[in-house]
């Protein structure tokens, strides 16, 4: 039923812009997988030319192993549903969802019983003689996956659905969606520029860039290993610190900046300008300096976040560092102006190409 | 009218109010009013106007009813009165020119407003709108010329090898379509573009997407979509072409009497502007029910075709 997708050295050009660069990725039948980066990246033109809405350059695209050159949208075996959902507003909510049926010449009780049958698998039973302006705006998405669904799709394409939603929907949403495909084994394909979203629902994640593909990795990878700056940068916080690279051994090297010398996780093969990134949450405070990794700063400003609590401190030279501190309850904030020590482990820093130019 | 007064002040207010009472009353109301006044009055030499005959009756318009003239339709001979067919065939041939219209405004709609570049689209609009540019008048005579029997039109299709012989276009009420669809179509054009423009692209994508092909996806998205739009547009369409005088009086030929030019006869052949007045409320109040009656039968709202 769920078929897998083969983007085999793909290239998009609009004009003389490159909007989709040499993509290679085999996404597996029956995955949740996710294209994830700012606006401008290449993704949505990469669903479209997953949909057939757009031809790419050169390179080819395959569904299920099959060459999809040539084909239109409505021969694919794909079901798009786009970021502002496109439902028909001047069809009810089962006409909707059975247009896709209607198309293929289905009769209409038919139609209107796996219609029916959809909107209890999106829990919204009862609502087909409905019109689609009476439903809130969860209710229309939901609406937007049945439709999508009732055409039976290898793959579903998610172009951003939940960017309209408000916080507490979308994160119930997050759920729905990833039940949703689990209970169906369809393949998604998932396009978003919130590292939550992506990182929450997904079984992988494409980070992009420039029309680059930069890592594809689950998402636990994406966080903890980012292949480059600008992954880790686009996917959570971090402390960028410059300087340049002294002895190099065993997965990890020093790294040498106007703050002092730091040891910090280095990939063999890392080549060209380097930078070191050190997550907010793996930093650190203590009253003695510890034996590596260690600066002496004053606390300047603390944030209470809610969940966590961040806290900004100025070393000697002048350098800002942030650390996240959990809110654990116990009260052991440093308060403003106190003088302390930020510390991390060599383990959870990483010395990582520089990417965040490209980025801009 | 509180924003009106804050903005331009109480002068230039009244001005505006003014003006367009001024326009509304003494250019259409008024007038029309003493022509539905006359309409009920008989037609009398100067010295009996307002004597012992002048009075009220509803002869003037029982007129139509008189004379009568043996038609063929559709192998049946119905006997009408002259004027009687004189206006169904008024009516008909404008709904004729009316579908002719949208078949040829409905596809050029779609493709200004989905699918060509948005830059060549000032051109396309020129292009539309320069023919505009000539009076009516200069336009109708040029289609005469077009149409006529060693005209370019029949030139051009025997050179072509098209046709074998020449054909009489300006023969029954041919000319008139064509000269009225050529007129009006524009009127057409415009609401059904302003319609399929407000159209998401992405509804249309969705379709596709879910396996529909062109014409489903016409009939089912962008159709009930562009509704309001082709009702006004046929709307203006048949009434403008019910109520030309000129185009049938420039490209009719013997055998076309279009009802605007029986009122004519009446108003400026006969001088019985009373008869006339008549003819005319006959073609304005049966043109109204029929549009209504077509709006109902399509289910279109008039606060539809007001948006």
């Amino acid at each position: 039923m769920s078929a897998g997708i083969d983007l085999d050295d793909v290239c998009c050009d609009f004009g003389s812009f490159r909007a989709v660069d040499h993509v290679n990725v085999a996404i597996q039948p029956g995955e949740f997988f996710s294209f994830l980066g700012p606006s401008g990246c290449g993704k949505t033109t990469i669903l479209r030319m997953i949909s057939g809405f757009t031809e790419p350059s050169s390179g080819v695209v395959r569904i299920g192993g099959k060459d999809m050159r040539g084909q239109r949208p409505n021969q694919r075996p794909t079901a798009l549903i786009f970021q502002n959902l496109a439902l028909f507003p001047l069809m009810s909510v089962a006409d909707n969802i059975a247009f896709g049926l209607e198309v293929r010449g289905i009769d209409k009780a038919k139609r209107r019983a796996r219609a029916d049958e959809l909107l209890r698998l999106v829990d919204l039973p009862g609502a087909g003689d409905k019109m689609v302006s009476q439903l809130s705006g969860g209710q229309k998405q939901r609406v937007a996956i049945a439709r999508a669904l009732a055409v039976e799709p290898a793959v579903m394409l998610l172009d951003e659905p939940l960017s309209a939603l408000d916080l507490k929907l979308r994160q119930h949403m997050r759920a729905e969606l990833r039940a949703i495909q689990k209970r169906t084994g369809v393949t998604f394909i998932y396009i978003t520029h919130d590292q939550g979203e992506a990182l929450a629902m997904s079984d992988r994640v494409g980070v992009m860039s420039h029309g680059r593909l930069q890592q594809v990795a689950n998402p636990r990878d994406i966080y903890d290993n980012p292949a480059n700056g600008f992954v880790a940068s686009f996917v959570g916080e971090n402390n960028i610190l410059a300087g340049s690279v002294g002895a190099v051994g065993q997965g990890f090297a020093s790294y040498d900046t106007p703050l002092g010398s730091f040891r910090a996780r280095m990939a063999p093969n890392t080549g060209g300008a380097v930078k070191l990134y050190v997550r907010p949450e793996h930093m650190r405070f203590t009253a003695e300096a510890q034996a590596e990794n260690s600066v002496p700063v004053t606390v300047t400003d603390v944030a209470f976040e809610g969940n966590f609590i961040s806290v900004h401190a100025l070393s000697e030279n002048g350098t800002n560092l942030v650390a996240e501190l959990r809110n654990d309850g116990l009260g052991n904030t440093p308060a403003p102006g106190a003088k302390l020590h930020i510390s991390f482990d060599a383990a959870r820093a990483a010395i990582l190409p520089d990417e965040t130019a490209a980025e801009a | 009218m509180q924003d009106l007064l804050r903005r331009y002040g109480t002068g230039l207010t009244g001005a505006f109010v003014l003006l367009t009472a001024f326009w509304l009353l003494v250019l259409i109301v008024l007038p029309n009013f003493y022509l539905l006044e006359n309409s009920f009055r008989p037609y009398l030499p100067r010295v009996d106007m307002g004597g012992p005959l002048d009075t009220y009756s509803f002869d003037n318009y029982a007129k139509i009813l008189t004379g009568s003239s043996p038609t063929e339709v559709f192998g049946l001979t119905v006997t009408l009165p002259v004027h009687v067919k004189s206006f169904l065939l008024t009516v008909g041939y404008s709904a004729f020119v009316t579908v002719l219209s949208f078949a040829l405004a409905y596809p050029l709609a779609y493709y200004l407003a989905k699918i060509v570049q948005p830059k060549s689209l000032p051109t396309l609009f020129l292009l539309l709108f320069v023919p505009l540019w000539v009076s009516e008048v200069l336009r109708s005579f040029a289609w005469f010329i077009i149409l006529s029997l060693k005209g370019p039109l029949n030139f051009s299709l025997l050179g072509l090898g098209i046709i074998e012989a020449p054909i009489r276009w300006i023969a029954g009420y041919r000319s008139i379509i064509i000269g009225l669809v050529y007129t009006y179509v524009l009127f057409m054009l415009f609401p059904i573009y302003n319609a399929i423009q407000s159209l998401d692209t992405n509804q249309i994508e969705a379709a596709e997407d879910l396996g529909s092909p062109w014409w489903r996806t016409h009939w089912r998205v962008i159709l009930p979509h562009a509704k309001p739009g082709i009702a006004s547009g046929a709307v203006m369409v048949f009434m403008l072409s019910a109520g030309s005088l000129l185009v049938p009086v420039l490209l009719g030929s013997t055998e076309s009497n279009w009802f605007t030019q029986v009122i004519q006869q009446w108003m400026f052949e006969a001088a019985d502007w009373n008869t006339g007045s008549a003819y005319a409320f006959i073609l304005l109040v049966l043109c109204t029910v029929f549009v209504s009656l077509v709006m109902r039968v399509f289910r279109v709202k008039l606060s539809d075709i007001a948006k």
